[in-house]
C-alpha cells in the first residue's frame, strides 16, 4: 500500500496508516544501515535536490547519507553560494533547477509554507525539512521510531514536549504526528515559550518541570532556539536552567524509568545537563540513526510510487 | 483459484524437502561450511525446514538467515503497485561460506538475480548455490539451480502455486490455470 501524499510537507492532516507505513517500512533500512555495504540500489537513477535554505548539520547530512545510501543522485544547494545572492527569486530558482529533470525535493526554509509553495511550481516530490516554525515532519517520524524502540509503542503513551515549544516545528510535528498514532501528549515550558491556545489542538499545558518528568513515559527536550529570539522570553538561561532544565537529580527524585529525546543540537547545561544528555536515560544518538533510516524510509516511499 | 492439478502433495513435499537436504549435504561434502538463506515468504519457511532435515541427518546446526530482495528488484519503474519491502534477517558473516539460497519457485530468474546482487553487498561467500522446490522454465536471466526439487514444465497462463502450513492451511504445490481469469 503505498502512501496516500505525494509530498511530505507535514504531519498535520496524515493518516495513521501513513506513519505507520513510514515507520515500518524504516525497520528494513535499519537493517540496511548494519551491513558491511550499507547501500542498496532501489532508487538508481532517481535525482533528488536538497535545497537548504537556512543552516543545518545533522538533518541535511542524515538527508544526504539517506539518498546516497538508496543509489540516488544528489545535488546540494545552498543559498550562501547560489544565485540567489544575486537577486535571482525563489520562484526562478527553483523553476531552473526543476527544468534539469529531478525526482525529489528536499528543502529546508526559514518561512514556513515554501515546501507547500513548491508543490505549485514543481512536478517533483516536495519533502519538508523543516519550513520556519511550522513543521519537521522527518524529525517527528524519527522521534517516533525512536519511542517506540524503546518502549515498544506508540499508543497509549504519555510524552511530554519540554521547553521553546513556542519557536519550535519539531514541536508541531510530533504534536500531530504522536496524537495521530494515540499518545497522550502535553507541552512543559514557561508560558512565555507556550503559545496561547495550544490546548485547542488537543494538549495539556504543564509548568511544572518535576510534574511532567514524574507523570510521563517520555520527554522530548526541545533546544532553546536562541538564533529565533527565544531569548527575550527567558530572564537568562542560567534561570531558565533552574527552573525547567532536566537534570539527572531531578529524573532519579521523579522518574527513574522515563526516555529523553533531545532533537539536536543541544544547548548543554541549558535545556539539558550534560549528565543527562549522556546518560542512560537518552536515546539521542539512537535518534541521529535512526534518523537515516527514517528519511530513507521516506525517499523509498516517495521515490518509487507511481505518479 | 482454479486448480488445473496437484503437483507435490503433503507426503510428497516431505519427501522432496529430505531429498533435497541429501542433495545438498552431498555435493558441500557435509554442512560445515553451508549457510541457508531463505527468500521471503515461502523460501524463508522451506529454509527452516531443510535446516531442520539437516539436523537429523547430520547432527549440525546450520545458520539461516531470510532474505527480503525488494530494495533490488528491477521493476520499480514498470509496476503499477508498490511493492512492500520486508526486513532482511542475516546475523551472521556470509565471507567464505557455502550458500545455499532457498526460493519456492524458480520462473523468470529475475528475484533470484536480485538476491545475488544483495548476497554480494553482505560479503565475499565462497559459493552461491540455487535450491528450488519448483522450476517451472520461462526463464530470461541466464540462471540455473542448483538443486530443484520438481520440474514443472507450464505455460505463460499457469501459475504455481506452493502452500506451506506455516502460512497457509496445507502442505501442497498446485498449478492454476489463470487463462480464464484474465
Amino acid at each position: 500500500m503505498p502512501l496516500s501524499s505525494r509530498h511530505l510537507l507535514g504531519l498535520a492532516g496524515v493518516p495513521k496508516e501513513d506513519i505507520q507505513l513510514i515507520l515500518d517500512t524504516a525497520v528494513t533500512f535499519r537493517e540496511v544501515l548494519e551491513r558491511p555495504i550499507k547501500k542498496v540500489p532501489t532508487l538508481q537513477g532517481k535525482t533528488v535536490v536538497n535545497l537548504f535554505f537556512e543552516n543545518s548539520t545533522r538533518t541535511r547530512i542524515s538527508f544526504e547519507l539517506a539518498q546516497k545510501r538508496l543509489s540516488a543522485d544528489t545535488v546540494n544547494f545552498s543559498t550562501s553560494t547560489s544565485s540567489t545572492k544575486k537577486g535571482e527569486t525563489f520562484k526562478d530558482t527553483v523553476r531552473n533547477i526543476e527544468a534539469m529533470k529531478i525526482d525529489m525535493i528536499v528543502v529546508r526554509h526559514q518561512s514556513a509554507g515554501v515546501p507547500q509553495f513548491l508543490t505549485q511550481i514543481s512536478n517533483a516530490h516536495i519533502i519538508n525539512a523543516g519550513d520556519g516554525r511550522h513543521e519537521h515532519p522527518t524529525q517527528a517520524l524519527l522521534d517516533m521510531y525512536s519511542i517506540k524502540e524503546r518502549l515498544g509503542k506508540l499508543a497509549g503513551l504519555k510524552v511530554c514536549i519540554v521547553g521553546d515549544v513556542a519557536h519550535s516545528r519539531v514541536a508541531l510535528s510530533n504534536i500531530f504526528g504522536l496524537k495521530a498514532m494515540g499518545a497522550d501528549v502535553s507541552v512543559c515550558g514557561p508560558p512565555t515559550l507556550i503559545p496561547k491556545g495550544i490546548e485547542s489542538i488537543g494538549v495539556k499545558v504543564i509548568h511544572d518541570i518535576d510534574k511532567a518528568i514524574a507523570e510521563h513515559d517520555v520527554l522530548n527536550v526541545l533546544r532553546i532556539q536562541l538564533e529565533r529570539k527565544a531569548g527575550s522570553s527567558i530572564p537568562t538561561t542560567r534561570e531558565y536552567h533552574n527552573y525547567f532544565g532536566i537534570t539527572a537529580d531531578r529524573i532519579e527524585k521523579n522518574n527513574k524509568d522515563v526516555v529523553i529525546l533531545h532533537p539536536g543540537p543541544i544547548n548543554r547545561g541549558v535545556e539539558i545537563s550534560s549528565e543527562v544528555a549522556d546518560g542512560p536515560y537518552q536515546v539521542i544518538l539512537d535518534q541521529v540513526t535512526n534518523g537515516v533510516a527514517i528519511r530513507m524510509a521516506v525517499l523509498y516511499l516517495l521515490g518509487t510510487m507511481n505518479n | 483459484m482454479d486448480i488445473k492439478a496437484t503437483v507435490i502433495d503433503r507426503e510428497g513435499l516431505n519427501r522432496t524437502i529430505t531429498r533435497l537436504a541429501h542433495e545438498i549435504l552431498e555435493r558441500n561434502k557435509g554442512s560445515k561450511n553451508l549457510v541457508l538463506i531463505g527468500m521471503r515468504t515461502r523460501g524463508e519457511f522451506l529454509a527452516k525446514r531443510i535446516q531442520q532435515k539437516i539436523k537429523e541427518i547430520d547432527g549440525s546446526d546450520t545458520n539461516l538467515g531470510v532474505l527480503d530482495t525488494t530494495l533490488y528488484r528491477d521493476d520499480f519503474r514498470t509496476r503499477l503497485k508498490q511493492p512492500e519491502v520486508s526486513v532482511t534477517e542475516i546475523k551472521f558473516d556470509l565471507t567464505e561460506k557455502d550458500i545455499i539460497l532457498i526460493d519456492d519457485v524458480l520462473y523468470t530468474g529475475r528475484s533470484t538475480r536480485s538476491a545475488l546482487d544483495a548476497l554480494m553487498d553482505m560479503g565475499r561467500p565462497n559459493t552461491i548455490q540455487l535450491c528450488v522446490l519448483v522450476d517451472r522454465g520461462h526463464r530470461e536471466m541466464p540462471i540455473k539451480a542448483d538443486f530443484v526439487g520438481k520440474n514443472i514444465p507450464t505455460s505463460i497462463n499457469e501459475e504455481v502455486k506452493v502452500k506451506m502450513t506455516e502460512i497457509d492451511d496445507e502442505d501442497a504445490v498446485y498449478l492454476v490455470d489463470n487463462s480464464k481469469s484474465n
